[in-house]
């Protein structure tokens, strides 16, 4: 425990191209980009799917399907298969990103269909029959009322892509599973557990994050704050009334 | 795919280890998450903090997890038991909210009865609203069963032999084959533990299996 601690706050650890900001800095980077390109192919399919109500089926296997492929497997498949094909550094860093972007869609794509399915068909209705267009309703209705589940589904996909950017090291990258690759490389438990630590503490960070993310994306409308506010006031207005 | 051929007794034995570590956690994690859910329902200030505990220690990526095992336990880094109780804790994170969910879905009127029939809160919980907790759990645990035998591959990285092993040889190795047979196997497993726990379920709810056969019949 001491010498993990020690490994930590060792000011060695904390400068240069292999020290702590630069290792995490790598991570956060690989992570970002997976996910927003996940989650600019997953929103649109998924709204697609839940609006249309088409592909549903398929959607809902794929998604279930995938949580059954080891993501390490998956890792090293796609770099020996495509890494050969594509020269210089990007033979390592896109197969991995690819990837990573193929675990994160699945919980978007889950989260962003049946967000928009769960959307009370009563708000649909009244929305067209307000003379909305598809697009309109898509826009203004069931995207706000599909936002707590597609929010939820970027979390887990955040949490899914930080997890296996840890194992970009195995392939040779860089990001925080450097520590725990090298430690393992030189049984050197120090590096080992100070790379766990950092990599545990990324996530859950994350996981915080994408909460408080969760909270400002979600109308206020859907949470009963309004309500809430509405009913004080109202409350308000008898007592002065009376 | 000569290479499967040859290699079908190692795949054997490590599809072995792999369904031993992947399968332990999972009953573990049940025994554990069932009083931990009845707790919740019992007392329900415990339910947050129950489900917002177990599932920050679900946040942990596998490998960090795996390697701080050691440091909680005081074990070696590459005893199995570092994986055993990692996947347990995976288990019991994703299995206390179902349980607790499932609980609380059972309706009062049943509670009710049950009670005036004069079973006592023990006898109550055990032939009542577990078994009728049953559905939903089962539910939750085919989820838990899929992602340990997904996340047990990772193992193989600290030097845990089990079907992952395959894919770190593979890898090192430039050689595709035992990687895809990897694949395939870890799925395979995946549906057969997917398949067991449907067949108990079924087992353990004849009343489900009772009330569709008599829809069947009237709509026959």
């Amino acid at each position: 425990m001491n010498d993990v601690l020690t490994w930590l706050t060792d000011p060695a650890h904390w400068q240069g191209y292999d020290g702590i900001p630069a290792r995490l800095w790598e991570h956060v980077w690989y992570s970002a980009l997976a996910l927003a390109i996940a989650a600019a192919v997953a929103i649109p399919l998924g709204l697609w799917v839940g609006h249309t109500g088409r592909g549903r089926f398929l959607a809902v296997n794929l998604t279930g399907a995938f949580r059954a492929i080891p993501s390490l497997g998956l890792l090293f498949a796609s770099l020996m298969i495509l890494g050969p094909r594509i020269q210089g550094d990007a033979g390592v860093l896109v197969p991995t990103e690819l990837i990573l972007v193929v675990l994160a869609i699945p919980p978007i794509l889950a989260g962003t269909y049946s967000g928009v399915e769960q959307v009370d068909a009563a708000a649909r209705d009244a929305a067209r029959g307000m003379g909305m267009r598809g697009s309109q309703v898509l826009a203004k209705v069931e995207v706000p009322c599909a936002m707590p589940l597609i929010a939820s589904g970027l979390r887990s996909a955040a949490l899914q892509v930080v997890a296996t950017a840890t194992l970009a090291a195995t392939v040779g990258l860089g990001g925080l599973g450097r520590f725990l690759i090298d430690g393992l490389a030189v049984r050197d438990y120090a590096q080992m557990a100070g790379g766990a630590v950092l990599v545990a503490a990324l996530a859950l960070l994350v996981d915080l994050a994408a909460s408080m993310l969760q909270r400002v994306v979600v109308s206020p409308g859907l949470t009963g704050k309004t309500e809430r506010r509405d009913t004080a006031k109202r409350r308000l207005k008898t007592r002065t009334a009376s | 795919m000569v290479w499967v051929r040859d290699h079908l007794d190692d795949i054997w034995a490590y599809a072995v280890q792999h369904a031993w570590l992947a399968g332990v956690p999972l009953v573990l994690g049940l025994l554990l998450a069932v009083p931990l859910g009845w707790l919740s329902r019992k007392y329900g200030w415990l339910y947050t903090p129950l489900v917002a505990g177990t599932g920050l220690l679900y946040t942990i990526p596998s490998l960090a997890l795996f390697i701080l095992m050691p440091l909680v336990l005081g074990t070696q880094i590459l005893d199995p038991v570092n994986v055993i109780v990692a996947m347990t804790i995976y288990t019991v994170a994703l299995l206390v909210r179902t349980v607790a969910d499932a609980l609380r879905a059972v309706p009062d009127s049943v509670i009710a009865s049950a009670t005036a029939m004069g079973l006592r809160p023990m006898r109550r919980f055990f032939t009542v609203e577990l078994p009728l907790a049953v559905p939903v759990i089962s539910a939750g645990l085919r989820v838990a069963a899929v992602s340990n035998v997904s996340i047990v591959s990772v193992a193989a990285l600290i030097g845990v032999p089990q079907l992952g092993s395959l894919f770190t040889d593979g890898f090192y190795r430039d050689f595709l084959d035992p990687i895809v047979a990897g694949l395939v196997a870890c799925v395979l497993l995946a549906l057969i533990f997917d398949l067991v726990i449907v067949l108990v379920t079924r087992m353990l709810t004849p009343w489900l299996r009772s009330d569709a056969a008599r829809a069947g019949r009237t709509t026959a």
